[in-house]
């Protein structure tokens, strides 16, 4: 069985994203932009079912700019075995991701795709749920959990009043939740083996795929900012504020 | 121009997100319908039907809809989304869960997570976990959206008198199933709608030492919370998580205690109205955000903050 991964390359979570001053976007030029965080566990998670035994390639993939060939040498250092870049300087949607993800699934049958639950840059946290609606593959979102069964696969997922699981026949579709698994550092080895290891780049035409979009961004602003606030003394004086000049207890 | 909102219940009680859904769709102008899919649910219909607002409610009986299962309310939602110019859910685990499906079946794009209506084809939704306000436009024959529940007013639950009519299920998903759930058993008030929260990271050092926040919770009437690290490390459930891929906060006062306030946990509460931090590195980014800061040690300002609370 192969597993389809997704990994994009976004601004590194630890760095303040900053808004340009022209208001069309976030400033990615020189700063540090790594793999989000979720496809690290995304690739985690579908290297130890090969390391389980219940799968035998890993796939990853990645949809954007040259750039993004980084990400998918970084998932190939973690032990994935080959890459796949759709490749294309456009901003695309979720809808279009998810039918250029269509469009790879129809070519290399994967017996489960996994992917992130969102990408910490536009935080969409739609692209696993439009696969399988395009795809008619079983979901299974928020794992914290992947268990397989026969052809079928347990799932226990992140949901807001606790957990959830389901079971989904394969081939399905999984997004990873944080507590899913803790990702591996690439060993120095295995980054230079990542070098030699085949990564196939595709034009985003040669697709055939529709990736147009209705939906335009507009404008990118700041949030509005809080203002400082103060720093009491005892726990005394914090009470005092609260009850009287917040009045919120 | 007329919106279909997906009503999430849970034993038979409509889950207050859904009440945030119909302000949204309000400010949107025209009809708004709720459709009610559940297995035994007539009074979560009935309900429905009192919301102050709403002309109609569609009610799906079936027990394809006993779980909320994406497949099968997605389907659902699309059998009848016709003549739809919105279609709405709560951008809460569940509706994440459906709204993009929706939108992938009627081949356009899902609007994430939107904190204000600028008109009916522009929205505002946070990026890049808030750090960026992103105004965005859609030229999609129906605007597929997610609404941030606490960017919007909870609607009367009565005032209302819709008519119910009840709708054909659609076909079932045989490929998914649900298993089983391990809920949060609670009396606490709901994080997501409590007017106050208590909110423990790290610093809390273990999960028992979240009984002192428990306990001035429960003096409060507050819904305990924590960071992404105390829910990594096991403290407390994942259900407890505040931040830019938990829970999102907006309550009356938000009390962070032993957090240091790293980007992705600000993105879950910084629209409190009023923020208090207990923290004793004096350095950690949680003061920026802070009306009210107290640079101590948890462990010494906690039983002084819960015996004062009595007086």
């Amino acid at each position: 069985m192969k597993i389809l991964v997704g990994v994009k390359r976004v601004l590194d979570y630890n760095v303040k994203a900053r808004v340009k001053a022209d208001k069309s976007g976030i400033e990615l030029a020189n700063v540090k932009m790594s793999m989000n965080p979720f496809d690290e566990i995304a690739v985690e998670e579908a290297l130890r079912l090969v390391e389980a035994g219940h799968a035998e390639e890993v796939i990853a993939v990645s949809i954007g700019s040259s750039q993004s060939q980084e990400t998918i040498r970084t998932a190939l250092a973690m032990g994935a075995d080959r890459g796949i870049l759709i490749e294309t300087d456009e901003q695309l949607q979720p809808l279009a991701i998810a039918k250029l993800f269509k469009h790879l699934v129809e070519k290399e049958q994967p017996g489960l795709v996994v992917l992130g639950k969102q990408a910490i840059d536009d935080d969409s946290n739609q692209t696993g749920q439009m696969l399988s609606a395009l795809t008619g593959m079983a979901q299974a979102t928020f794992a914290s959990k992947v268990e397989f069964e026969g052809d079928s696969l347990k799932v226990t997922r992140e949901v807001d009043t606790g957990l959830e699981s389901i079971k989904v026949q394969m081939p399905a579709i999984v997004t990873t939740d944080l507590r899913l698994n803790e990702p591996r550092y690439a060993k120095l080895p295995n980054i230079m083996k990542a070098k030699k290891k085949p990564l196939e780049i595709i034009p985003v035409a040669d697709t055939g795929v529709d990736v147009s979009s209705k939906l335009s961004v507009v404008e990118v602003n700041e949030p509005p900012n809080r203002e400082a606030g103060i720093i009491v003394s005892s726990v005394a004086e914090l009470v005092e504020k609260l009850r009287n000049d917040a009045k919120v207890i | 121009m007329s919106t279909l909102i997906l009503v999430e219940h849970e034993n038979g009680q409509i889950r207050p997100a859904t009440l945030n859904v119909v302000t949204a769709a309000t400010q949107l102008g025209g009809d708004i319908d709720l459709l009610v899919a559940g297995s035994g649910a007539g009074a979560v219909a009935e309900q429905a039907a009192q919301i102050a607002g709403v002309s109609k409610v569609l009610h799906a009986d079936d027990a394809a809809y006993a779980h909320e299962l994406a497949e099968n309310l997605s389907a659902l939602v699309v059998k009848h989304a016709q003549g739809y110019s919105h279609i709405l859910f709560a951008a809460t685990a569940a509706g994440k869960n459906v709204m993009p499906r929706v939108a992938a079946l009627l081949d356009v794009s899902g609007i994430s997570d939107i904190i204000e209506v600028k008109s009916d084809d522009t929205f505002v939704r946070p990026i890049y976990a808030g750090n960026a306000l992103a105004t965005v436009q859609s030229a999609d024959s129906v605007k597929v959206i997610g609404i941030r529940t606490t960017s919007f007013d909870t609607a009367s639950a009565t005032g209302g008198s819709a008519s119910v009519e009840s709708v054909d299920a659609a076909d079932a998903d045989p490929k998914v199933s649900f298993v089983g759930q391990e809920l949060s058993k609670s009396d606490r008030p709901e994080l997501t709608s409590a007017d106050i929260v208590v909110s423990g990271g790290r610093g809390m050092q273990n999960g028992e030492n979240f009984s002192m926040l428990d306990e001035i919770a429960g003096k409060l009437n507050a819904a305990v919370g924590a960071s992404r690290a105390a829910v990594d490390a096991g403290f407390v459930p994942n259900e407890y998580q505040v931040g830019q891929t938990g829970k999102v906060v907006a309550p009356d006062l938000y009390l962070a205690v032993g957090i240091s306030g790293a980007i992705q946990h600000l993105a879950g509460m910084k629209d409190s109205k009023v923020i208090v931090a207990i923290n004793k590195d004096e350095e950690a980014p949680i003061f920026q955000v802070a009306d009210y800061g107290l640079v101590a040690d948890l462990f010494d300002a906690l039983p002084e903050l819960s015996a004062a609370l009595d007086g």
